[in-house]
């Protein structure tokens, strides 16, 4: 056991998958050399050499297009997108091709890959670099869309993504990437992509939310406690596409009353998703109207302004307290 | 402190062999075996053929949409031949010629234009990629095949198709940039059809030629006369060989001409003269190969009458094969994901209600299954 944070937890995730394989080719701007803006793959191209960890030209859309030629030879290519809001400029590929190949071809050619970016805003950075793009992704059927909420998950997620034969969006929450330590067990271990987890157990509301913005929620479910007697049950997605309906139903069913928190704008967001599968399995068991604790349906204000935007714990605290008083 | 000019290193040269009358430049004649010549011939005259009937059963209703490649058979076809099996052919969506060459059933590209996925699952044991319908987007994925050729040393080349459309888009550039960064065997040809739907080549580019752009990248180019069977094997070769000997990528621009719609769905007398058509049809690169092998004694009417006969009979089957196809309502729910996804399931189960009335639903006592009759 180590005590990580997640960039040093998606570190060892990567440094173990190309240990063990020799077709994991990890690809993106300044990844190798510099270990990326973030250093999450810092020392990789010193271990493995430049032809696994491969500094690419600065083109977000060749990196994903020859990314899928790459898996067609039996690759597994780890690209990273410096920043969320770059991955667009590489779009056409992912929704084009990466997620279509398989059903294309009748499974003849498949584009196993796990596309990683930095993800979410909170570091007081440049514009396009906060956006919150796992909607977008999440509508692309033939996608997985993974977020994890910490180190040790953040670990077993990536390894679970990078071992998985169908293409994995994997956004990494840059205000998480040094916020906390974990203990990281010394083993590899995986988590089933499309399963969430109940970050913590109550009964009288269920709390929904994945990604940096589990933090603010279980912030806000120790403040339901401590200062307002409402037992907060938090559940954690991890992934978004798929998305465990059977978790948020059995929760919803137990306390009746919902708060979605997720910092992407709010229509047409995952809370929408989330919301429907609700009503959709369990409408009469609902004691109050759900609510939702999102990014506002604006562009994310340069950082001056972007804690005002984002979700925070008394966002949280106050919706679930209207919802519980409803 | 000097100004002055700056040396290019790259070649960019210029290669027509055949002309238009069946005129050939003997000192650039490539040797290429009697019966290949014949085979060659015969694939050139079925691509044809089938492109033709392709059309016809459009306009019956019988397929879908269709983009002829009627007067572009050359290109693809050269390249085909000097290609090995297990090079990787990645294509735009005018190389027929190609598919027919490196023995794709013919039924199968019916498949295609007939709206079935089935027509671009590529057969196994064929390097080929499918058709490409998002222009261009085809060199990323090429230039990634190529570059695992490198990595894996395995001696392989991969050859890529596009449009002189498809070198205005940023993958184009992004793949040839790559392709030089990385130095990998790539060969990408540009068949330069002179019109993108209804934008004139003029207005494409204001380049003299689409093969001066790879200068910019560090590599090699050529134009030759995409209509010239030989022409297109010898550059085929030639960027080949380059390309398998560790040379670098390379660029051959093939001149040729879209003598037909972009596809069913335009009318190119809106945008374009019949004079400017006219010319073209002398420059059908079947009927200048037709002269050139029959000048060689290769060819005559008794051949061509069988060629033509059992064309036919090979294209009838096809389309046997093509109108019995049974599509399956359901298999696009199958290939999204290695294993369906719970909602998948769910959904494909809906479907098959909708359709079909209500799943047996299985006893949890005896695990036999029961008719709902709800």
């Amino acid at each position: 056991m180590a005590e990580l944070t997640m960039v040093q937890a998606l570190n060892l995730a990567m440094r173990e998958a190309m240990a063990e394989d020799p077709n994991v080719l990890v690809m993106g701007e300044d990844v190798g050399k510099d270990g990326g803006v973030f250093r999450v793959t810092d020392g990789l191209q010193e271990e493995f050499g430049p032809d696994r960890c491969i500094d690419t030209p600065l083109a977000e859309a060749a990196i994903a297009g020859t990314a899928i030629g790459l898996t067609f030879r039996g690759f597994k290519p780890l690209i990273e997108f410096q920043f969320d809001g770059f991955s667009f400029q590489a779009f056409h590929h992912v929704e084009g091709h990466v997620r279509r190949f398989r059903n294309r071809t009748r499974g003849r050619y498949t584009c196993p890959m796990v596309i990683r970016m930095p993800y979410g805003g909170g570091i007081r950075a440049l514009e396009h670099h906060s956006e919150a793009p796992e909607a977008t992704y999440a509508h692309l059927a033939g996608l997985k869309v993974v977020l994890p909420s910490g180190p040790r998950n953040a670990r077993a997620l990536l390894r679970s993504a990078i071992l998985s034969p169908d293409p994995v969006v994997f956004f990494e929450p840059k205000a998480l990437y040094r916020a906390f330590r974990e203990e990281v067990p010394d083993e590899p271990e995986t988590l089933p992509i499309g399963k969430g987890q109940v970050a913590r157990a109550g009964k009288d509301v269920t709390l929904i939310s994945y990604a940096a913005t589990l933090r603010a929620t279980l912030d806000a479910a120790e403040e339901l406690a401590d200062e307002h007697d409402i037992d907060a049950e938090v559940l954690d997605l991890l992934s978004v596409s798929p998305i465990d309906e059977d978790l948020i139903n059995e929760s919803v069913r137990k306390t009746g009353r919902v708060v979605v928190v997720h910092e992407a704008p709010r229509h047409c967001g995952v809370g929408a998703e989330v919301v429907a599968r609700i009503v959709e399995k369990s409408l009469l068991y609902l004691e109050a109207p759900i609510r939702r604790v999102t990014g506002y349906d604006t562009i994310i204000p340069f950082f001056a302004n972007e804690k005002t935007w984002l979700p925070d714990a008394g966002k949280v605290v106050q919706a679930t307290v209207e919802t519980v008083n409803f | 402190m000097p100004r002055e000019a700056i040396e290019l290193t790259n070649k960019l040269e210029n290669l027509s062999i055949l002309d238009q009358d069946g005129n050939v430049d003997e000192a650039l004649e490539p040797k290429i075996a009697d019966a290949d010549l014949r085979k060659l011939y015969n694939v050139m005259l079925k691509t044809r053929r089938l492109d033709e009937r392709c059309l016809m059963m459009q306009r019956q209703g019988r397929i879908g949409t269709y983009g002829p490649c009627k007067g572009q058979e050359a290109t693809p076809l050269g390249f085909a031949y000097a290609m090995q099996a297990e090079d990787w052919f990645v294509p735009s969506y005018r190389e027929l010629s190609a598919y027919v060459w490196r023995g794709w059933p013919l039924g199968k590209y019916l498949v295609w234009w007939g709206g079935n996925e089935y027509g671009s699952a590529v057969p196994e044991g064929v390097n080929d990629l499918p058709i490409c319908v998002p222009i261009a987007s085809q060199c990323q994925y090429a230039m990634g095949i190529a570059w695992a050729s490198k990595l894996r040393q395995d001696d392989t080349v991969c050859v890529c198709f596009v449009g002189d459309g498809g070198t205005s888009q940023g993958d184009f550039h992004e793949a040839m940039n790559f392709a030089t960064v990385y130095n990998v065997p790539l060969v990408m040809v540009v068949q330069n059809n002179h019109w993108a739907i209804s934008l004139p080549r003029s207005k494409q580019t204001a380049s003299p030629t689409f093969a001066q752009k790879a200068i910019a990248y560090g590599m090699d180019a050529m134009v030759i006369d995409g209509n010239d069977i030989l022409s297109c094997v010898t550059a085929a070769r030639e960027s080949i060989k380059k390309a398998r000997d560790g040379q670098g990528p390379q660029l051959i621009e093939a001149t040729t001409y879209r003598i037909m719609m972009h596809t069913t769905a335009d009318d190119p007398k809106k945008y374009r003269s019949e004079e400017e058509v006219a010319p073209w049809l002398k420059k059908d690169p079947l009927i200048r190969f037709e002269t050139y092998l029959r000048n060689k004694k290769l060819l005559d009417d008794k051949i061509q009458k069988l060629m033509e006969e059992e064309i036919k009979k090979e294209i009838d089957e096809a389309i046997v094969f093509y109108e019995n196809y049974k599509h399956d309502p359901y298999e696009f729910f199958e290939h999204m994901y290695q294993e369906m996804t719970p909602e998948l399931a769910a959904q494909l189960a809906e479907l098959k209600a909708y359709r079909e009335g209500p799943a047996p639903e299985v006893s949890a006592s005896n695990g036999n299954p029961q008719v709902s009759h709800a």
